[in-house]
């Protein structure tokens, strides 16, 4: 058989060839997880009082130096792929990495906050027993988040790098694993904390399952899980289709889990409500943007000639996603809940992005990401500086009046939620028009009409949060506005970045289309 | 035999796994129909790779057994904790994130 032979002649080798690594090339990747190997170190070594002190300046600084390095490596041209062609360094996966690191390091501001302590400081404590009551004693604060956090990261900028299958399944794993850890931390409403997490790992197992198997029919299909190779042999014409289609779809399922597009949104609420709200920030931001990128890489490299057979799915699937997202946010009592389901809306507008399968439609989701990353990090900022004795005051009706008591912060969050909406002179107006335009080239005129009618439900729901919290008498015991440093550094960072991308959006989208000028390289 | 009776019964047993999966209350068990669904995928894998007569397939294998060892051990713990404070494995019983 020929399998024996192939196998025989490695063996026949004398010295087996080393791998060729251009170690430069995915220096910020290996700078994110030496950070977190180290942060594992550190919190074995170093005393427990010391560690927050440790593992926050090196967390920032490991963010910060692979952010540094992925803007170095975008001057480094012309692109190609490294690590023996395992991953793909160029212009939109640079930038995806980029916007990844630089919305990490604002949901670490969140994360840092000791104030208000979002986490439980011992996580196998049960809530209310006595070894809880010791650990609180004691003065515990939980810093294992930090390492957790950046292997997290780590997953998310290897994610939509990854060249092959193989990789892009195994950073999908890295992101996902730390994850499902996080969302089990919170403090204050464990049970919530803990049923998320278990809801949360069980689809996302599921769906990487999935993910997996189409990654297996596309290896039967082609004869390797390199996306060029997947393309050549779509080109060629050869192979089984059925294995190519039902592969195809596969994969899709398990890609679309993560981004949270209907029908496979079902987790995206109950995990954004039950989590600890600087970790819902985090994968609101960062696992959108990084799920995105694969998504993009996937479609565009793989795919690309198949896209008259994906790209009606894509249409379904996004129009779904818009309408759904929007409808079911209206219903929502939960401010988190509702912020997870227009975030759901959000993913359908990025997915008629994916739909233009053209330059532009690029460049427009690659802004689309950075300017909504910012935005929803501000958002769920500021819910957590809105307190009452429980906690987070995350109900609604306990936000009436948060206009009248804390106007600045109201104002922040109504701006927040404009921008959600799409009103002009803010960044998510530039980042739907871009998207949306790209789409109107690409021929997906009708999918952009379900966008505007559902960005106009959403922004129904945006503006009762508005009136809620302006127009009605505030309750006598109602939540009060407590605001850590941390805290309100990132809210400001999301309203800066809200209002520039909004107002001089030129330099942001000049940036975003140099990095889609090249597009992917193979 | 040939190799396309393998892939048969590895799309059978990840039909059963996905099943289970939609079926079984216990998290545990959900949990084991997850990794059936894996295994099935490595059986398709090496399947694939006689076929194809390289060896990426089997390298795979390896890879997947490494992830869902990686994923048993965050998801026994997740499981852990959650039935030591509410005394249940069942996914029914979690119940008070809806709507």
């Amino acid at each position: 058989m020929s399998t024996s032979t192939s196998v025989s002649a490695v063996l026949a080798q004398s010295e087996i060839p080393a791998p060729h690594i251009e170690y430069g090339q995915i220096a910020p990747i290996l700078v994110v997880f030496g950070a977190a190997v180290v942060g594992v170190l550190v919190e074995a070594f170093v005393g427990r009082r010391r560690r927050y002190l440790v593992q926050l300046p090196l967390t920032a600084v490991g963010l910060a130096a692979a952010l540094l390095g992925t803007i170095v490596l975008a001057f480094d041209k012309p692109f190609h792929v490294a690590a023996e062609g395992a991953l793909g360094v160029d212009g939109p996966t640079l930038f995806v990495q980029g916007t990844v690191l630089v919305l990490a390091l604002v949901s670490l501001l969140l994360i840092a906050e000791r104030q208000q302590g979002h986490f439980a400081a011992q996580a196998a404590a049960l809530p209310g027993s006595e070894a809880e009551q010791e650990t609180a004693a004691a003065g515990t604060v939980q810093t294992e988040v930090f390492p957790l956090m950046l292997f997290a990261v780590g997953g998310m900028i290897t994610f939509p790098a990854a060249n092959d299958l193989l990789t892009m399944f195994v950073a999908l794993e890295i992101l996902s694993l730390p994850l499902y850890l996080l969302c089990g931390l919170a403090r204050r409403r464990r049970l919530l904390s803990q049923e998320a997490a278990v809801k949360y790992f069980l689809l996302g197992a599921f769906s990487s399952a999935f993910f997996l198997y189409g990654v297996a029919l596309l290896y039967g299909y082609a004869g390797s899980v390199r996306l060029s190779a997947i393309a050549d042999q779509l080109s060629r014409n050869a192979g089984q289709e059925t294995l190519l289609l039902a592969g195809t779809a596969l994969l899709s399922v398990g890609l679309l889990f993560k981004l949270g597009a209907v029908p496979f949104h079902m987790w995206k609420p109950d995990v954004y409500q039950g989590a600890p709200t600087p970790i819902t920030a985090l994968m609101a931001s960062c696992t959108t943007v990084s799920a995105f990128g694969a998504i993009l890489r996937v479609y565009y490299v793989a795919f690309e000639n198949l896209r008259w057979d994906w790209r009606p799915a894509m249409w379904g699937v996004a129009i779904l996603t818009m309408v759904v997202g929007a409808v079911i946010a209206v219903t929502q009592t939960d401010v988190k809940r509702m912020l997870a389901y227009s975030s759901i809306a959000h993913a359908g507008f990025l997915l008629t992005g994916v739909v233009a399968t053209s330059r532009d439609g690029l460049s427009g989701s690659l802004f689309y990401l950075a300017a909504y990353g910012f935005t929803v990090i501000g958002a769920f900022a500021v819910v957590a500086m809105v307190r009452d004795t429980g906690g987070e005051a995350a109900h609604l009706s306990r936000w009436a009046g948060l206009g009248r008591r804390s106007p600045v912060v109201a104002g922040t969050f109504a701006f927040f939620l404009l921008a959600m909406a799409g009103i002009p002179l803010t960044s998510g107006f530039t980042g739907k028009f871009a998207v949306f335009s790209a789409a109107v080239q690409g021929g997906a005129t009708p999918l952009v009409v379900v966008g505007v009618i559902a960005s106009a439900i959403a922004a129904f729901f945006y503006v009762r949060v508005i009136v809620v919290m302006f127009f009605s008498e505030p309750e006598a015991d109602g939540p009060s506005v407590v605001a850590g440093p941390a805290t309100a550094a990132a809210v400001a960072l999301g309203l800066t970045a809200t209002v520039v991308l909004g107002v001089l959006p030129q330099p942001v989208l000049d940036l975003a289309g140099h990095a889609a000028s090249q597009m992917f390289v193979r | 035999m040939s190799a396309a009776h393998y892939l048969a019964l590895s799309a059978i047993l990840f039909t059963i796994g996905g099943v289970g999966v939609l079926v079984r209350r216990n998290a545990i068990v959900v949990f084991m129909c997850v990794e059936l669904m894996l295994n099935a995928t490595n059986l398709a894998f090496v399947s694939f790779a006689r076929m194809h007569g390289n060896l990426e397939g089997q390298i795979i294998a390896f890879f997947v057994m490494v992830v869902a060892a990686a994923e048993v051990v965050v998801g026994l713990a997740i499981i852990m904790t959650i039935f030591r404070t509410r005394r249940s494995s069942s996914v029914d019983d979690a119940n008070l994130l809806k709507y």
